[in-house]
């Protein structure tokens, strides 16, 4: 028999969970997540690093889960839009401020983009100094390496200010 | 009454799911299944010599393998043509498997089954399959000067020949003032949904029994293929569409070969099996749409008055017919758009190509006929000297006219007879929302800054929500929960808010209360899918007659409790009370309750009720005839034909001369789809298909070469839109309400594509001043254009140069 495989156990933190697993040395950080932890909300459109479906939060910065080998992720902390929203330690949940913008602002129809979407304009407003008003540049930048077939953008743009606004609120 | 939702912005139930990454789509269903893969043609055309597996046997992790030899009974034969039609003379389907021949890149010739997809594709590597190769066609033109074909059996590579015509074209236009022919292009695209199709199988051995999940727009529909082909009785397969990322017609095709096979094998292996399907699987193996050569004259008087039109189209139907005609169909009965036409020929020629075939893509043939029509208009405007606008104005079917019937026969096989409309109202909206008198102002501003800036605009009639027939179930419980149920099916519509409004309006109950399932068989088994911009129509006009029913019934049971007469009640907050008698009611749960004459006590809502349960009466039975047990009511809605909604668009571009790339600078839409259920949910697919029109216009097309390999089967080479590329849309609306349904609606899910290329081509055209024929555009083609100087330059751009103004 050929046995193509050879395997790694890796330590991660998902979400604020340390998480141990063994994969092959092949598999896509994308198909260890949904596949090997469970965490299917992270989606896969193209496989190509093009759609930006698949990002997730790697120590910080955003990045497209299927441009990266499980591997790589070994002893980094791994956010996914699973661990967007935080607990409101009464059984709840409070929403990321960007996911209530998603849905006030109808930013999405079938939904399979709107992970990418929401980890991406996560990592971007976390990483401004969200007591600035958010310019429409800023808010183009953002939202313009991921693709989504179904709005045609304009309410995702729409939910970004929103997000931004309620964050300089917060700020 | 707080509970009226109808017609009201209500923000998305379907939301928090999939916001939080608690959607539940195919792939991430059967965590533990085995996967399949496939190998597919590498070829366009060619003969399978042999298929060599020995290599691939050794790879550990591999389960079963599958050819056309493994296939038996009526899974051997060829895949059902779906919509057989009398001029579809010529129809051919593939097989789920190749026998023998392979007709497209991309068709699957072998199945794998093993522990994982890694494994799985590991496996694929290794099978050698030889072909001897065949001359391959490629392309409208190629398929008609038939110098090889694609069927050996059908050497003209006609599949059909569809026609038309609502009189004697050829006299009419013979007595034309003016007559004007032209020949055009448009390119293939593809509907592209984010998430690819998929389907996962699960067989019970000890209840011999199927489930099938798959990303589908007709679970009933391929619940009755699996049925068939895999000859098992039809009660003992469930097909259930989960959330399905994106469709856009795509998944409206079925059944897929890979919607057999993953059944087929998980009963012979006794084990969970799934496919989903990747990128580079969805451009080679899946569907296309669009490329049509379309001939068209026209006669007309000085005025711009059409007196006749005769259009002679060729359509690229890809290597198979599976679909039938429909996008043809559509192509030639929806091209006449808003006009009245004196008289009206079409002959749609479908012919084979050995590409993907070509099944409905959002529009589905509409994108096409407005093109066709629309640059007709512009032509005679040009011709005249008229102003574009003018021209359509004159020619405009008016309020005065509906019912307006066009003696055409639609895809439904009904009559093509428009319900309602105001097109003059769409028309005077559109020019005050673009702009339209202050063109030649923006264009001399563009100008002063070194751009060349033009306007175009383009009319559409979209014939929505045809039959035959969609139903809904509407049951109250004794919870006070309201369930809701529908088989078609979701693909980001928004159908469970939408269908959720229906009922509380229609049934006065607290929209938290109501939950509503699409798509699952399970539920209910009869529907016919969503596509052709029906599922607002068909299942909202249902849903809204299942509510009615147990409406009916609540009052009836209510009234013997209330000691009132049903006229006499309402119902709020999902509760029934009697007009203008506050404390004289009853929860709507506890008729639920009342309504099954067993009860019980299992629960407070049941002991509850048997305080306004009377005596009864010994001499008539518990269960009236003609009644039944329980708060529930099933209906259908069942239209005498198509509902049609209608709409203008108008963008304007602005054209660098340095790089001749092309800026969609504004972009307005004037939509009319009768009453609207949920606006926010209609101007969202009004967006989305604004950005699908704009791709088709400048960016998406599918580059085939000519030995039939697609050179751009990736995101990172087929271009689809990104935020960059998609204009600011300005929206206005009109409202003609349909009568010909009891909510008064039409669809609205295609009609944001539909004039993108049609008017998009027209504003280019104004902008350079040279003709354009063919569509989508890139900055390349279009400076090659205008570097010909034998291309054709416009009347317009030839007046515009006599007196100075920039071109």
């Amino acid at each position: 028999m050929t046995r193509v495989d050879t395997e790694r156990t890796i330590t991660v933190t998902v979400n604020g969970v340390p998480r141990e697993a063994t994969v092959p040395v092949r598999r896509l950080l994308s198909d260890a997540l949904r596949h090997d932890l469970g965490l299917t909300g992270t989606h896969v459109g193209c496989e190509h690093g093009v759609c930006g479906a698949c990002t997730v939060i790697v120590d910080g910065a955003p990045v497209r889960s299927c441009l990266m080998l499980a591997v790589q992720v070994d002893g980094s902390e791994v956010r996914t839009v699973e661990g967007l929203a935080h607990d409101d330690h009464q059984g709840g949940q409070v929403m990321h401020p960007v996911q209530e913008a998603f849905r006030e602002c109808h930013a999405l129809q079938c939904g399979f983009c709107t992970p990418g979407f929401l980890m991406t304009i996560a990592a971007g407003l976390e990483g401004r100094d969200n007591s600035v008003e958010i310019s429409e540049e800023e808010v183009d930048e953002m939202v313009g390496g991921n693709l989504c077939r179904c709005t045609g953008y304009a309410n995702i743009k729409k939910a970004v200010h929103h997000a931004a606004a309620a964050m300089k609120d917060d700020a | 009454m707080t509970t009226k939702l109808f017609g009201e912005p209500v923000r998305r139930r379907e939301d928090a799911r999939l916001i939080t990454g608690k959607g539940r789509y195919l792939d991430d269903i059967g965590h533990d299944a085995l996967a399949a893969a496939f190998v597919r043609s590498p070829h366009a055309h060619a003969r399978i010599t042999g298929i060599d597996v020995d290599a691939a046997l050794e790879v550990e992790g591999l389960v079963a393998l599958y050819t056309y030899e493994d296939l038996a009974g009526p899974m051997a034969e060829p895949l059902p043509v779906l919509i057989p039609h009398p001029q579809l003379h010529a129809p051919r389907t593939g097989y789920p498997l190749a026998n023998g021949e392979v007709n497209h890149v991309g068709e699957p010739v072998v199945m794998v089954v093993a522990t994982d997809r890694y494994v799985a594709e590991d496996v694929c590597d290794r099978i050698v399959v030889s072909y001897e190769e065949l001359p391959v066609v490629v392309g409208v033109d190629a398929a008609r000067a038939a110098r090889s074909c694609v069927h050996e059996e059908i050497p003209d590579n006609v599949a059909a020949r569809h026609h038309q015509e609502t009189g004697d074209v050829e006299p009419v236009l013979a007595d034309s003032p003016r007559t004007l022919s032209f020949t055009q292009y448009i390119e293939r695209s593809a509907c592209m949904p984010m998430e690819g199709k998929g389907v996962h199988a699960k067989w019970d051995a000890d209840d011999d029994s199927l489930r099938v999940y798959t990303s589908t727009q007709a679970s009933t529909s391929v619940r009755a293929a699996i049925a068939a082909k895999l000859q098992l009785s039809l009660d003992k397969v469930e097909v259930i569409a989960p959330d399905v990322g994106g469709g856009f017609g795509v998944k409206i095709m079925h059944p897929w070969p890979e919607e057999l096979l993953i059944p087929m094998a998980a009963i012979a292996l006794g084990q969970e099996v799934k496919w989903s399907e990747d990128r580079r699987e969805h451009f080679i193996g899946s569907a296309h749409e669009r490329q049509q050569r379309q001939e068209i004259t026209v006669g007309y008087d000085d005025d711009g008055r059409i007196t006749a039109l005769d259009v002679h189209i060729w359509h690229d139907n890809g290597a198979y017919t599976p679909y039938g005609i429909i996008v043809p169909i559509v192509t030639a009965t929806q091209l006449v758009g808003p006009y009245a036409l004196p008289v009206y020929r079409v002959i749609v020629e479908s012919v084979y190509t050995n590409t993907v075939i070509v099944t409905p893509y959002r529009g589905a043939g509409r994108p096409q006929g407005c093109y066709a029509m629309e640059r007709t208009m512009d032509r005679i405007a040009d011709e005249l000297g008229l102003d574009r606008a003018v021209v359509r104005e004159r020619n405009l079917i008016q309020p005065d006219q509906f019912p307006y019937d066009h003696q055409l026969t639609f895809q439904d096989g009904r009559p093509v007879i428009y319900d309602s409309g105001d097109y003059p109202g769409l028309l005077d909206k559109l020019r005050t929302l673009v702009g339209w008198s202050e063109a030649e102002q923006l264009r001399a501003d563009a100008g002063a800054r070194g751009k060349l800036l033009g306007v175009g605009m383009a009319m559409y009639v979209e014939g929505t929500g045809p039959g035959p027939y969609e139903g809904g179930h509407v049951q109250v419980l004794g919870s006070g929960k309201v369930l809701v149920s529908t088989g078609l099916t979701s693909q980001g519509q928004g159908h469970e808010t939408a269908f959720a409004q229906i009922v509380a309006s229609e049934l006065g109950v607290p929209i938290e209360d109501i939950e509503v399932t699409t798509g699952d068989t399970r539920r209910f088994g009869y529907a016919v899918g969503t596509f052709a911009s029906r599922a607002a129509v068909m299942s909202g006009n249902a849903i809204a007659l299942a509510a009615r029913g147990v409406k009916e019934k609540a009052l009836r049971i209510a009234a013997e409790v209330l000691e009132a007469s049903p006229e006499d009640l309402e119902i709020d907050e999902g509760v029934v009370q009697v007009k203008g008698v506050p404390g004289t009611s009853i929860p709507l749960r506890t008729v639920a309750v009342l309504s099954n004459p067993l009860r019980y006590a299992f629960d407070e809502a049941a002991r509850q009720a048997t305080q306004f349960a009377g005596p009864g009466d010994d001499s008539k039975p518990p269960v009236a005839p003609g009644d039944a047990p329980g708060l529930e009511h099933r209906d259908y809605y069942s239209p005498i034909r198509s509902t049609f909604a209608s709409g203008a668009h108008a963008a304007i571009v602005e054209i660098d001369p340095a790089t001749w790339e092309i800026d969609v600078v504004k972009y307005a839409v004037v939509h009319d789809c009768g009453n609207v259920v949920n606006p926010m949910i209609v101007e969202g697919q009004v967006h989305g298909g604004v950005a699908q029109g704009v791709g088709g216009a400048l960016y998406e097309r599918m580059a085939y070469d000519a030995d039939g390999q697609l050179q751009n089967a990736s995101f990172m080479d087929f271009l689809m839109p990104y935020a960059s590329e998609v204009p600011d849309i300005d929206i206005d609306h009109q409202q003609t309400p349909s009568p010909l349904n009891p909510l008064g609606i039409k669809g609205a899910g295609e009609a944001g594509v539909i004039p993108g290329t049609a008017a998009i081509a027209s504003a280019i055209e104004d902008a350079v001043g040279r003709r354009i024929a063919s569509m989508p555009i890139s900055p390349t083609e279009l400076y090659d254009l205008v570097r010909n100087d034998s291309s054709e330059m416009t009347a317009a751009a030839q007046r515009r140069a006599g007196t100075g103004v920039m071109a």
